[in-house]
């Protein structure tokens, strides 16, 4: 088999250039392998899997500051190496030099079409921001963890440049890139659901198959001082419309929602709304859209003045299946028109 | 669904009846349905009147 021709991308510490003193240092390039490199250059020639046959280096804040020349220089380097295959880092625990990793190899995947390996750690934001597009393997925080890194990265190299596909996250070691892989299993879903069931009761260790993402803190909106005067909103991810569903929201998978003027509305009916959310059976709620949207006692507490007002517009959504990344965006759309009409408070429902 | 609430970073979170009547409960009588559901909306305009330190669970106490 023939030799993949590898790349090598480092900053200008880990190219040997120096610290913080040398970080401006613009692109360039060496043949062969420099520092970590020599690591990665030994890992695959030992397994005669393929060659370093070039570094392409730039100082961190170069990079941060001049980030699309930088960019178009080094896709122009890693080019003229000819190389098959690029491998970025590893960039450990630091947030640039990660950073410019991940970013140094979605470009050059993109614009050369070749495949690409970066390592980092998992809280690095090279990772947070690269990890659906770019193969990372997960490192330590230190370069304590050199070794590990560069033979995980090597491996991951020689797999994406034979063409092969990774096996999963946790076996090949790279960070887990949140795409589901439909393969057949030999047990049904719900064999499966009682092993870890079992697993779970027995207090043995068990892998779900489905992770929930881990979300960032996000700090709590201080509290409203007097409920008496406050302007109160509802939002749903319940998929609560009027019947007909004009705005055809989906029900499920949604990549919009809808706002509707219930300020002539006191209590959500049956013969005027309903839920088209697709994530649970409806009938319940369709009976009285108040079991999710609970339009009617909010009216029962603006009448006794126990709230200010229930703002005029109710907004809705289905969260069934929807992509974080886009129910994010609802929320942040949602929030701001709500702060621009003057709303201090929202009660959202969900199912 | 309270866990789901918790890991999307919601910091004031009030447990519903159910997946399919969260502010509601169809085994009661009509009136009695609406004075539970305002008892939840009670709960969570409650929580607003306070800035939760870590993420608030007001969990149901007569859920069935």
């Amino acid at each position: 088999m023939s030799q993949l021709r590898v790349a090598h991308y480092l900053n200008q510490f880990f190219a040997g250039f120096g610290g913080e003193e040398m970080a401006n240092t613009p692109p360039g390039s060496e043949g062969g392998p420099l520092g970590p490199g020599n690591a990665l250059q030994q890992a695959l020639k030992s397994s005669e899997d393929g060659e370093v046959v070039g570094t392409i280096f730039c100082g961190d804040t170069y990079f941060t500051e001049n980030e699309e020349e930088a960019l178009d220089r080094i896709v122009e380097l890693v080019r003229e190496s000819g190389a098959e295959v690029l491998v970025a880092g590893p960039a450990f625990g630091s947030g640039r030099y990660g950073l410019a990793c991940a970013q140094v190899c979605h470009r050059v995947g993109e614009s050369l079409g070749i495949p690409v390996v970066a390592g980092m750690h998992p809280s690095s934001p090279g990772a947070e921001q690269y990890r659906g597009q770019v193969y990372m393997a997960s490192t330590s925080d230190t370069a304590v963890g050199m070794r590990d890194a560069i033979a995980t990265m090597a491996r991951l190299a020689v797999k994406l440049g034979r063409g092969e596909e990774p096996g999963p996250a946790d076996e090949d070691g790279y960070i887990p890139t949140g795409r589901v892989k439909t393969e057949v299993h030999e047990k049904t879903m719900a064999q499966r659901l009682v092993d870890m069931v079992l697993k779970k009761v027995n207090g043995e260790p068990f892998q779900t198959e489905w992770p929930l993402p881990s979300m960032e803190k996000i700090a709590p909106a201080p509290a409203i001082g007097s409920l008496a005067g406050a302007r109160i909103a509802l939002v749903t991810e319940g998929g609560v419309v009027p019947r007909g569903n004009p705005d055809k929201i989906p029900s499920g998978w949604a990549k919009h929602w809808a706002r509707y003027d219930i300020s002539e509305t006191d209590d959500l009916t049956a013969e005027e709304w309903q839920s088209v959310h697709g994530g649970f059976d409806t009938t319940k709620v369709n009976r009285d859209p108040d079991r999710v949207v609970p339009l009617d006692v909010m009216r029962e507490m603006e009448e006794e003045k126990a709230i200010g007002k229930v703002h005029e517009h109710m907004y809705s959504t289905v969260g069934n299946l929807g992509y974080v990344a886009d129910m994010k965006q609802f929320g942040q759309d949602i929030a701001a028109e709500l702060q621009a009409a003057g709303v201090q408070g929202v009660i959202l429902t969900g199912t | 669904m309270v866990p789901l609430a918790q890991s999307i970073g919601a910091n004031r979170i009030v447990q519903g009846k159910a997946v399919t009547a969260t502010t509601g409960d169809p085994a009661l009588p009509p009136e009695e349905e609406k004075a539970f559901r305002r008892r939840l909306v009670e709960r969570a305009l409650k929580s607003l009147q306070s800035t939760p330190q870590d993420q608030e669970v007001v969990w149901g106490e007569d859920r069935g």
